[in-house]
């Protein structure tokens, strides 16, 4: 991928090759230090990665140096070993449904939670600010600070939401210890901290949208329903279509939530394919090559994700 | 459109003066028990703090009993909070810097050039920052073996620029799309070269833009997990994110420990957070806006 990003200048007879250098050489150069930079420190890791995820390098095999002693890699090339073995497992399949569950369940909840508070925060009305500095906190505070404070919320034994549910007459939940609870709570934990960005960024966007438009549409006799439908909607567009797909990325890469609020637990029903391949390199006997190998799947996913993406753009008139 | 409205026509749908005092209870209804829910773990974070460890592992639904700093001067004399606390700061602070002076001059170039490559850039800017850390963490974690970078702050500063570069570029994109490209003309026609343009017009007005990715390549590294996991192996070099979670181990949990430690970070960083948000919401969907 990264790797034909410097080829593909477009073939240029030779004769116009130096007056495309001279009409280009300074976009060329403004570019070059993030180019230099992704090529060195994102190209060169992801070509030793494909190449680690085609041997069957762990932990034990890997070259290493201790004190004085140089312990040299005895990995061996296995070929698309790793690749069938992960595309035949249970586990894969398993994985991805979770983590696309996660994905749409999230940022569904983020995108219909966040549009509802930002037309309700569009409306002139008294206290406003102080809504919208209350319903912003949960993005202010750091992630990781969050996944601790629901970790202890939702604790088992002295946990507060428990507390509250005996207090009514309730049995307790076993909020992390269920695979089904746990699931419950890593989305509780992820919809709570993401949905301030999608309702600031939806509210920027709803009073972009004139005045004009709605009062016309008044005018003509259209019910708020229509007026949500036809101008409301479509007048969001270009917004909501960025933010689902941020939303949608850093949920699908969503790692301190699970990480630290569940630790991909009980018995590995909340992991999400990001916190499955961390986990294979670096807990337990580390597998380096499998790891590198489910990274290797995620990035596939990726990459037809944003060539849905791009298409979706350039339906949009967008021009790339 | 064709219906201008004559001068006196009702402002709009939503004016306070038209809405019936029942909406106006339900909207303010809704709004409460929104704020309850978004504020309400925060709150109950700073409430756990000031409690004694015998009440906090109780199912005390008090929210004040026997309130008492115990938690926040052991967290301060007896933990290493302090030094995670700078260790964050620099990796941050030095990952903020250094991927805003690298990414601007792309950002301005894809934003105002069509040149040969132009897509490719794009392309690559995009992938990259949809890069979760599962894909790169293995190959760097080994290249920093084996450069003897493990448990050194530069190989997480190393790690964070591979995702915080594009994704500045990206962002300053957006910004320098906002800029008029007037500007750029006048002066080329002072016959500013195109640098010239940039350093000395385009730069000076872009400074908001600057800042907010810089603060968002610095949140993202402050609250970043995986590497500096796998990456710091010492305490003392552990970032805030690494080492709070030391307080809630395997073995033993000391939640006075790690609500107070929490306060003492979430506190600063929301403060900031709040004063800088509507910039960081325009700048993360700069371009968006105008389509």
């Amino acid at each position: 991928m990264t790797a034909d990003v410097v080829a593909t200048r477009r073939a240029a007879p030779r004769s116009g090759a130096r007056r495309l250098l001279s009409r280009h050489w300074y976009a060329w150069a403004m570019t070059a230090p993030v180019v230099i930079v992704t090529l060195v420190l994102v190209g060169y890791p992801l070509a030793r990665g494909i190449y680690l995820s085609l041997t069957d390098a762990t932990e034990g095999n890997m070259g290493r140096t201790i004190g004085m002693n140089v312990i040299p890699s005895t990995y061996e090339f296995v070929g698309l070993k790793n690749y069938t073995d992960i595309l035949t497992s249970a586990e894969f399949l398993g994985r991805l449904t979770w983590t696309v569950v996660w994905t749409v369940v999230c940022v569904a909840l983020h995108v219909g939670i966040g549009l509802g508070l930002a037309l309700l925060l569009n409306r002139p009305m008294r206290l406003r600010s102080l809504y919208r500095i209350l319903l912003v906190l949960p993005w202010a505070v750091p992630a990781f600070v969050s996944a601790f404070i629901w970790r202890y919320l939702l604790n088992g034994e002295f946990g507060v939401v428990n507390a509250m549910l005996r207090a009514a007459g309730f049995s307790g939940i076993a909020w992390l210890d269920d695979p089904f609870w746990a699931k419950v709570s890593v989305i509780a934990c992820n919809v709570w901290l993401g949905v301030p960005f999608m309702m600031l960024a939806l509210l920027g966007g709803l009073q972009a949208i004139p005045r004009e438009l709605y009062e016309a549409a008044e005018v003509d006799g259209a019910t708020p329903w229509q007026r949500f439908r036809h101008i409301t909607v479509p007048g969001l567009r270009p917004v909501s279509s960025t933010v689902v797909l941020l939303g949608t990325i850093w949920t699908f890469n969503q790692f301190p939530v699970i990480f630290l609020l569940t630790k991909g637990g009980p018995g590995g029903s909340t992991e999400i394919l990001v916190t499955y391949a961390y986990r294979q390199a670096f807990e337990g006997i580390r597998n380096y090559s499998g790891s590198a190998a489910w990274g290797m799947v995620i990035l596939a996913l990726l990459v037809v994700m944003a060539a849905v993406y791009r298409r979706a753009l350039r339906q949009q008139g967008e021009a790339w | 459109m064709s219906h201008a409205a004559p001068a006196p026509a009702p402002a709009g749908g939503w004016s306070r003066d038209r809405r019936s005092p029942g909406k106006s209870v339900a909207l303010h209804l809704t709004l409460i028990a929104a704020s309850i829910v978004s504020v309400f773990p925060v709150a109950w974070l700073v409430l756990t703090s000031l409690k004694p460890r015998q009440v906090i592992e109780t199912a005390s639904v008090a929210p004040i009993d026997h309130p008492t700093l115990a938690n926040y001067t052991q967290v301060l004399g007896e933990t290493r909070f302090l030094t995670w606390a700078a260790n964050s700061v620099i990796v941050s602070l030095v990952t903020a810097v250094l991927g805003v002076l690298l990414s601007a001059t792309t950002g301005y170039a894809v934003s105002r050039f069509r040149f040969p490559g132009f897509r490719s850039v794009m392309w690559m800017l995009l992938i990259t920052q949809m890069f979760p850390v599962a894909i790169l963490i293995v190959p760097i974690y080994n290249l920093m073996a084996g450069l003897g970078l493990i448990n050194q702050f530069p190989s997480l500063v190393i790690a964070y620029l591979t995702s915080t570069v594009p994704f500045c570029a990206w962002m300053m994109k957006g910004y320098f799309d906002t800029v008029p490209v007037s500007i750029d003309e006048a002066g080329r026609v002072d016959g500013l070269t195109p640098f010239g343009t940039f350093w000395r017009l385009i730069l000076p007005l872009a400074k908001p833009g600057l800042a907010v990715a810089a603060f968002y390549s610095f949140i993202t590294a402050w609250a970043e997990v995986a590497y500096a996991t796998a990456f710091m192996t010492g305490d003392d070099k552990y970032t805030l994110a690494v080492g709070l979670s030391q307080f809630v181990g395997q073995h033993k949990a000391e939640w006075g420990l790690l609500t107070a430690a929490s306060v003492l970070i979430a506190i600063p960083a929301a403060v900031v957070f709040l004063l800088v948000q509507r910039h960081l919401v325009t700048g993360l969907t700069a371009g968006a806006t105008k389509a």
